[in-house]
């Protein structure tokens, strides 16, 4: 089964003909079933023209009724990305991830607030996107370093997930799906959502959860975890040394309750059953001792 | 991005929210200038730098005539002001405000942010006004209210009567509190802010509301609409190894270790600096080479890296995905050989050619160390620059 995405999935590139959204197109199209599951392309300019053999078409909602595709992979730049994921969700797919980075704060808050009620879930922006190994790739991470397997993993940052696969390939365990929720503070599916999904999908058996100091999202899903996960889940919070008030206004913390550090999140995650580990080169160890 | 007081009160009262009257001011001459404009009989004196604490510091002094006024100006501009927030070297004073006095009734806090958890902008105000807000926050947590604010319809007026009552705003003035919350809003939505603090907000004699002080960071994303406030960036209030990086589209935070480090990501960047504190020593700086990092790219940062004289050794930590870890390989070897690096470098690379990565470090005669994985690039950096 997988979470969110797999070799039935059908997506839309949105941003398909800018420098970043080609290149990653090629690379998910050359990965695993990707052929056959990147179907088309959103470009108001170039309406009807097509990509290497992929059609591209006005707007998202043209483009799923005539693909059939059910999820957005976006790559437009900064300025223009919330109004894209408005657009996608307007068109009501099932799943949009926004790779773009650099978003800005005000726009997310409005396409957040429009999103209430809607049933597309937000996955980013500014993530590496979701890999379910061997069936399908959406978004920027090395499709090659992963394999199919029955471990989740849910990380912040994007670098950091592919270590965590890294270390899991080296003790021979492969991935059922990664999710790179993204590092921005506004922003779709935290911790605690993929973890619902990952603690239902009958095809993973533990979950790495990697966070990193900011917010509160670690703490919640560690209480979550604490009274309904029913799988091991291990954790690394990155920025034990971050200094603080360097990426965090000191307001932010405040009203968040706690101080958003990675001691604190770490002590709360161990508080609930969560094994950690404050080695960063030891997540894959850590788990494959929970199996 | 963050700019000084005064500028943060100009933009604010663009949006109608009062602040004293006040002229900044870049030399003495100025100063006695813009008090005798003011008129009035006591002035204020502030130094402007990116810091908080600048009262406690000897940055801010009262007047009570032309000739105190000079004084204080002579004092503050050309000083060092150190600060909580300024750490042990402090700040040098360049610029000044000159503001009326002000007749303080009572202090108050008001402050805006973004909660992420609501993922909406929070309004925060407290009776407990003009300091430091976190200790209020740790000794009467009671005494800070929130408000989230609905995106559709903004501050409404009565939440902001609501909280205005709730810091004790007399009846008389609720209207003006309201007002200046509600342009706050505006402002802080207007221009992206990213955080805002009025600290303190006060109340005076005759029933008035106005920030006494006013900070306001940006975000950083969004300066793409708004070069006017671009245009008030003070690269003097800006660490130069940072301002440096971001020319060449690196991120860069300086600590205070001896162990340089060069990683691509910024998760993976933190959770180098923590391994390398694992094994017993510090990082001396976080430094993110992004994803597309070039042969150039990694020369710069590298040099960028040796400016700082604290550095005994080097960790480049590269989890090459989609980037080739041959061409990291050449890029290091280049860097290396352009700084003759005399420093220890330990470099770990993971991901596609990694062989091949690894054999061209070892045929470039460069005295560089391989390590296997992060735990192992750490230890043995750490033990490189212990002499070991």
């Amino acid at each position: 089964m997988s979470i969110l995405i797999d070799r039935n999935t059908r997506v839309m590139t949105q941003g398909i003909t800018g420098k970043t959204g080609a290149f990653h197109t090629r690379l998910c199209r050359d990965y695993a079933n990707g052929v056959a599951c990147f179907v088309a392309g959103v470009n108001p300019n170039k309406a009807g023209e097509n990509f290497e053999g992929i059609p591209i078409f006005a707007t998202a909602a043209e483009a799923k009724q005539k693909t059939g595709a059910n999820v957005s992979v976006i790559y437009v730049p900064p300025p223009a990305a919330a109004s894209a994921i408005d657009e996608a969700v307007d068109a009501g797919l099932d799943l949009v991830i926004c790779i773009t980075e650099g978003v800005p704060v005000r726009d997310m808050i409005a396409t957040r607030y429009r999103m209430r009620g809607k049933k597309t879930i937000l996955v980013g922006p500014n993530c590496p996107g979701v890999i379910t190994p061997d069936e399908i790739k959406i978004g920027i991470m090395p499709g090659h370093i992963h394999k199919k397997g029955r471990i989740g993993v849910v990380s912040r940052s994007g670098t950091l997930t592919y270590e965590a696969v890294g270390q899991l390939m080296e003790l021979g365990l492969g991935q059922s799906t990664c999710v790179g929720i993204g590092g921005d503070p506004v922003n779709g599916m935290k911790h605690i959502d993929v973890m619902k999904l990952f603690n239902a999908d009958p095809e993973t058996d533990a979950v790495i959860m990697v966070g990193e100091i900011g917010g509160d999202d670690e703490e919640t899903c560690a209480r979550w975890i604490k009274d309904n996960m029913r799988k091991p889940v291990v954790g690394f919070i990155a920025g034990v040394t971050a200094p603080a008030g360097k990426r965090m206004g000191h307001a932010g913390a405040i009203i968040s309750g706690g101080k958003g550090t990675a001691q604190e999140k770490l002590a709360v995650m161990e508080e609930c059953g969560i094994k950690v580990t404050r080695n960063p080169a030891d997540m894959g160890k850590l788990l494959a001792s929970v199996l | 991005m963050n700019v000084h007081e005064y500028q943060g009160k100009e933009i604010l009262r663009r949006y109608g929210v009062a602040t004293p009257q006040g002229v900044p001011c870049f030399s003495v001459a100025d100063a006695d200038d813009a008090a005798r404009r003011l008129g009035g009989k006591a002035w204020v004196v502030k130094a402007q730098i990116h810091a908080g604490g600048r009262g406690k510091g000897g940055g801010v002094k009262v007047a009570k005539t032309l000739a105190e006024v000079h004084d204080a100006a002579e004092k503050i501009l050309g000083m060092t002001l150190i600060t909580h927030q300024t750490g042990p070297q402090g700040r040098l004073v360049k610029r000044l405000l000159v503001e009326e006095g002000a007749n303080i009734e009572r202090e108050l806090y008001v402050g805006m942010v973004v909660d992420r958890s609501s993922q909406r902008v929070t309004l925060m105000a407290s009776s407990e006004g003009g300091m430091d807000i976190e200790e209020v926050a740790a000794r009467t947590p009671e005494k800070i209210y929130k408000v989230a604010i609905d995106p559709g319809m903004g501050l409404t007026a009565a939440q902001a009567d609501d909280m205005a009552r709730k810091i004790g705003m007399p009846d008389a003035s609720i209207g003006e509190a309201r007002r200046f919350m509600q342009g706050l809003y505006q402002a802080f939505e207007e221009c992206d802010a990213s955080l805002a603090e009025i600290n303190p907000l006060i109340l005076t004699a005759d029933g008035r509301v106005l920030a006494l002080d006013a900070k306001l960071n940006f975000d950083d994303n969004a300066l793409f609409r708004h070069p006017d406030i671009v245009a008030m960036r003070d690269l003097d209030e800006e660490d130069p190894a940072e301002v440096e990086a971001s020319r060449f589209d690196l991120s860069y935070i300086s600590l205070g270790g001896n162990i340089g480090c060069l990683v691509n990501g910024a998760g993976l960047a933190m959770a180098t600096m923590d391994a390398i504190k694992l094994f017993g020593a510090e990082p001396a700086n976080f430094l993110d080479v992004g994803g597309g990092a070039t042969a150039q790219k990694v020369t710069e940062a590298f040099k960028l890296m040796l400016k700082n004289p604290a550095v005994k050794g080097i960790l480049v930590n590269i989890f090459g995905g989609i980037m080739r870890c041959d061409t990291i390989a050449q890029g290091v070897i280049a860097a290396a050989r352009e700084v003759n690096l005399s420093v220890p470098l330990v470099v770990r690379m993971k991901g596609t050619n990694e062989e091949l990565g690894r054999e061209l470090l070892r045929a470039s005669g460069l005295p560089i160390i391989s390590a296997d994985n992060m735990a192992d690039a750490a230890r043995k950096i750490v033990a490189a620059v212990a002499g070991k």
